[in-house]
């Protein structure tokens, strides 16, 4: 029986190593490849951070930290590269980063993993202040403003591979991405792994058991610092600069947000969480100036209204799925699936409005939305959109009964067949 | 002769200026079974919280197979072969019954905080818990998540954890509190079953389970053992009526 569980295993990973060798087939403009460079590193990254908060139940505030410092010990290593000074392949600098994530995981975590909860995440936020101010004061090291500027392309071509087309970036960042996800997977299935979820329940009980909830808590800290800086050295390779902003409060806050909309309770959770991030964050400020007033709307969504995450949403069909009576809902899901489109169309528009309103100077406020002419400077435009989006709401609860009717008539047969 | 499993000398705990422990001197041979009784607020808690390591002690000495181990972590004393269990539930309550084993499993078979083993691929660690899951009785819920199990489970995986380690020194808190009888008379028996070959102590208000069980008893009152013997000279010792049992033989 743990041969087959075995070799699911292996073939659940070869899928995984295929679905990332023909992504870039499937999306071949370069804005789509960059994208999807992006989220590799913001899965790694994501997924390390819920080492800390799902795994161990480490609110950390500072996990940039450590994907910052791998960045800027990358952007060095690689620097050193192209000096002449150092010699080591580029497809393993990242490693660099992993290890520098290591040493400063040990050495912050030492002092930050004596206490969990609040003074933990406290602790973290302190470290993050730290350091992020450390970075414009060192300028020799962090580069100040300005940061760190790096060259990818030093090693040369090696058997074709010079990493200056962004398709050989990207499938070096699919790899480490692939490796790094299988070792942080396999770790939750090791002693230390499962003693971080029993001292995240309960520390004091892991003490009469033989363990010490410090220790395990440091290794966690020092282990998912590592892959940060993985992380963080991809990203260096990737953007080929590397300034404070990359350690910063605002990039620690991003990860827990990912972590947070994908869902801290699954492994697989951050994962969503990361690619949705990164393509709302890449996409949507490619269309409209308030993107941040939406990404934030939809963090608030989730946390409210499936706290989570987005992982829990899926894993709440698994025994429908079971059952084979998923089907079931997909006529309420349409149904609200519209309704809420509607309702959607109708706040975006509005919102939009808003700001056109508000933020331009020049005469002519009109701005096209999804192909529809709005003038806020008319009447007719407001009470338009307000229609709209007034219907949308009323469809909207209508069809959220609709779908709680369904919920509860599936649950009633899921009972019936014994599958709850 | 070899040393006592445990034992106190003049063991002393006061917080802040009110005294809890006045100076509590017992010796416990190993494979007995020892319980120690004593009304309410009479330190029996608080004395299991000094001898497992969770409060350090005021002052005073308590060695385990005749090494010191007052002053030393909680979970050091554990490796050193005493576990304990709580008198409200501690266990892992978002883990599964058999998890909450396994936990308890991994140190003392020298797996410590290693990230390069698989825990399913370990044959002691898989053998030893479908071991301790059997004896509890539990082999049908092993999968269910602790939190969710019935009151006296929860118990029996309690006692579970506490032995899984194989600690030879087992100190159970009040294990029957809050059971029916029928569940108390389930619950002795498992005790029994558990601690045969090991040293057990246990602080038990239900007296039909201390003198159904102990081969020895300790009469705790106001942080100060007033009597140690067998059950029967206990029952007979004036001292003990007047302070504890008396109210209940008249």
């Amino acid at each position: 029986m743990n041969r087959v569980f075995h070799v699911r295993r292996l073939a659940f990973w070869a899928a995984v190593a295929i679905f990332f060798a023909v992504l870039p087939l499937l999306f071949k403009q370069s804005f789509a490849l960059s994208m999807l460079s992006q989220m590799g590193i913001a899965v790694i990254f994501a997924l390390s951070y819920n080492m800390l908060l799902g795994q161990t139940g480490l609110l950390s505030f500072g996990h940039a930290v450590y994907f910052g410092l791998g960045a800027f010990f990358c952007a060095h290593a690689l620097n050193l590269i192209g000096a002449g000074k150092f010699s080591f392949p580029v497809t393993m600098v990242p490693l660099i980063g992993g290890v520098a994530g290591l040493v400063f995981g040990l050495l912050f975590g030492f002092v930050t993993t004596r206490r969990a909860g609040t003074p933990f995440a406290m602790i973290s936020l302190g470290i993050a202040e730290m350091v992020a101010a450390s970075a414009l004061m060192f300028t020799g090291f962090f580069g100040g403003e300005g940061g760190i500027a790096t060259n990818r392309t030093v090693g040369g071509t090696v058997m074709g591979i010079s990493y200056g087309p962004q398709i050989q970036v990207y499938y070096l960042i699919a790899g480490w991405c692939l490796v790094s996800m299988m070792a942080m997977f396999a770790l939750t299935w090791t002693p230390l792994g499962r003693m971080a979820n029993a001292v995240r329940d309960n520390p004091e009980r892991a003490k009469f058991v033989g363990y010490n909830p410090t220790r395990v808590r440091w290794l966690m800290m020092s282990l998912a610092s590592f892959f940060a800086g993985i992380g963080g050295g991809l990203a260096a390779i990737n953007y080929e600069i590397v300034t404070a902003e990359t350690l910063g409060l605002v990039a620690s806050g991003n990860v827990v947000l990912m972590a947070f909309i994908g869902g801290v309770g699954h492994f697989w959770g951050p994962i969503i969480g990361a690619v949705l991030v990164t393509m709302l964050q890449s996409a949507l400020s490619n269309y409209t100036q308030a993107w941040l007033l939406y990404f934030g709307l939809f963090f608030l969504v989730i946390i409210m209204f499936s706290p989570g995450g987005i992982a829990n949403l899926v894993t709440l069909h698994k025994p429908a799925w079971k059952a084979r009576l998923l089907p079931r809902l997909f006529p309420s899901y349409a149904i609200a699936a519209v309704a809420g489109t509607v309702m959607m169309l109708g706040f975006f528009a509005l919102i939009e409005m808003i700001y056109h309103y508000e933020a331009k100077e020049s005469v002519n406020k009109a701005f096209s939305f999804f192909g529809v002419e709005l003038d806020p400077s008319k009447a007719s435009a407001w009470i338009g959109t307000l229609a709209v989006f007034a219907v949308g709401i009323a469809l909207f609860y209508g069809a959220s009964k609709v779908v709680r009717r369904a919920w509860e008539n599936l649950t009633v047969d899921l009972q019936k067949a014994g599958a709850v | 002769m070899s040393a006592p499993a445990l034992q106190l000398h003049d063991v002393r705990k006061s917080f802040g200026r009110t005294s809890i422990i006045n100076g509590v001197n017992l010796a416990i041979e190993p494979g007995e079974r020892h319980a120690i009784i004593g009304p309410n607020g009479a330190g029996k808690s608080t004395l299991f919280n000094l001898i497992s390591g969770r409060f350090p002690v005021s002052s005073g000495r308590i060695d385990l197979n005749g090494e010191q181990i007052d002053g030393l972590e909680a979970e050091i004393i554990n490796r050193k072969g005493l576990a304990r269990s709580f008198q409200i539930t501690n266990i892992f309550p978002k883990l599964s019954v058999y998890e909450n084993i396994r936990c308890a499993v991994m140190w003392s078979l020298g797996y410590k905080y290693s990230f390069w083993h698989r825990v399913g691929s370990l044959k002691d660690v898989r053998e030893r818990c479908e071991e301790i899951v059997e004896r509890i009785g539990m082999t049908k819920r092993r999968e269910r998540v602790a939190g969710v199990l019935t009151y006296a489970e929860q118990r029996a995986l309690e006692i579970g954890v506490t032995i899984a380690g194989g600690a030879k020194v087992i100190l159970l808190d009040e294990p029957t509190a809050g059971m029916s009888r029928s569940e108390t008379d389930e619950a002795v028996e498992l005790i029994r079953k558990v601690t045969e070959g090991r040293t057990l102590i246990m602080v038990e208000h239900d007296m039909s389970v201390v003198f159904n069980l102990a081969d020895r008893i300790s009469v705790l009152v106001y942080g100060e053992v007033i009597a140690t013997g067998k059950p029967e000279d206990i029952r007979a010792n004036k001292a003990v009526q007047e302070a504890y049992l008396g109210t209940e033989q008249h």
